[in-house]
């Protein structure tokens, strides 16, 4: 409760900061506000995408389901807020890059892992729930996190190959980091990271009562509900 | 390890019996990945510039697609009067099944590649006999039959599995895939080895990792 209450207010005082206290930047305009947005789900897409990969280590060597419902719940959000990085991304790409998408490494890479993610999470959704399933889905996070440098180190070199049309000459001011914009960054990416943890927990609370209910449906205990607590 | 080889070659020689027999997965792949570069061909109506430069993408694109319709035939087959269920009775070690399937997955892949690679050959007008293409072939389709046959293991339970298949492999294939492409355009276009090698050094990179990887993990997936 503690959580969804400080995450509301941090999330208050940010979009306060990003839309009325941060004074407009000059090169890009009204649009570089975006950014606000943009890089704290990127930082909480990229963190969840971390934690599915350890707590798919962890249930295969616990085999406790706790570590499962922790995996799922961050790849739902994660792939939430990925959709939310990709698509932001794309609108304010449009005016300061002139298209919506570009061959950048950074915008490959994220594509890709978001695909992979939401690969993982049909997956759940087709498979009968179970034990194999969380065995399953724990090996594709796995398959999905050992991927991540690779594809990232091939988009950077098939970038090299095609260097992108149009990259406004802003990508290079040095100006973009003021205290202003940084502050607003900061307070931003807490807002974020917290709003992402309060889901976190709503998420988690979700598995539990999809776990005693499958259990009292299929009338055999999995995992003792009260043991798996 | 003498053992180990003989209960891995027995089991690659169960598969291209299987595929001796009723040709379904070979087949399956080349027709496939021809229509869909015949389409393309139609398409684009290459001229010479345009075959360079979309014919590499095509090409690939085309394999890939075909290889995955190709695994789902190979792994239909487990399910048919559960051969799966007494491959798993036998007294052998999970990676050495994961060994075999992937092993007879590559030959299928290999042998289908070669046969398109004619194909495409003729339908763009674009020579693609160049060693660092054969290169980059033979390390994709290591890397196709090794990933490929982990998440065929993966889905072939699953109802929606020819949904699932695709969804799942063509992403963790990407960086093949752009290795694959990148490498035939820059031969095509008669640029120097050197060029396409840190392409080729990622993709081996790829190649050990995957293969480590999925024959590690290839347990936790029969595992009942």
């Amino acid at each position: 409760m503690f959580l969804h209450a400080a995450a509301f207010l941090a999330m208050v005082v940010a979009l306060w900061m990003m839309f009325a206290w941060v004074p407009t930047d000059i090169n890009q305009g009204v649009v570089q506000r975006i950014l606000y947005i943009h890089v704290p789900v990127a930082w909480v897409s990229m963190v969840a995408i971390v934690g599915v990969a350890f707590a798919s280590i962890l249930y295969l060597k616990t085999k406790n389901e706790k570590w499962d419902r922790l995996a799922v719940s961050m790849a739902e959000v994660g792939v939430m807020f990925g959709a939310i990085m990709l698509i932001s991304g794309m609108v304010w790409a449009k005016p300061v890059w002139e298209v919506w998408w570009t061959g950048e490494a950074k915008l490959m890479t994220a594509l890709i892992l978001f695909f992979i993610y939401v690969a993982y999470l049909m997956f759940r959704a087709y498979f009968p729930p179970g034990d194999q399933r969380m065995r399953l889905a724990a090996i594709i996070a796995i398959i999905g996190a050992i991927d991540t440098p690779i594809i990232y180190y091939a988009s950077v070199l098939w970038q090299e190959a095609h260097p992108p049309l149009v990259v406004g000459p802003v990508a290079q001011e040095e100006n973009l980091v003021a205290a202003e914009i940084g502050l607003t960054l900061l307070v931003s990416v807490i807002a974020f990271t917290l709003l992402f943890f309060s889901l976190m927990t709503a998420r988690i609370g979700l598995a539990r009562i999809e776990t005693e209910y499958e259990v009292l449906k299929l009338g055999i205990a999995i995992t003792p509900v009260a043991e798996a607590r | 390890m003498g053992a180990s080889l003989s209960i891995v070659w027995a089991l690659t020689l169960k598969e291209l019996r299987i595929e001796s027999r009723n040709r379904d997965v070979a087949i399956a792949i080349v027709m496939f990945a021809s229509l869909v570069i015949a389409i393309f061909a139609i398409a684009i109506e290459p001229t010479a510039r345009k075959a360079t430069e979309t014919g590499p993408g095509v090409l690939w694109a085309a394999i890939t697609f075909a290889g995955v319709v190709g695994l789902t035939r190979a792994t239909s087959h487990e399910l048919e009067n559960d051969a799966v269920g007494a491959l798993m009775l036998a007294p052998v070690s999970r990676d050495l099944l994961f060994m075999g399937k992937a092993i007879g997955n590559f030959i299928f892949l290999a042998v289908a590649t070669t046969i398109v690679f004619v194909v495409f050959t003729f339908l763009f007008n674009l020579s693609i006999l160049h060693s660092e293409i054969f290169v980059v072939a033979i390390l994709a389709t290591i890397g196709f039959s090794a990933v490929g046959t982990l998440f065929s293991g993966l889905t072939f339970r699953v109802r929606a599995r020819e949904v699932l298949l695709p969804m799942l492999f063509l992403p963790s294939v990407a960086p093949l895939l752009f290795a694959a492409i990148q490498v035939t355009s820059l031969a095509a276009t008669g640029r120097p080895w050197s060029e396409s090698l840190p392409w080729i050094q990622m993709a081996t990179a790829y190649d050990v990792v995957f293969v480590a990887v999925s024959v590690m993990l290839f347990g936790y997936v029969l595992d009942d």
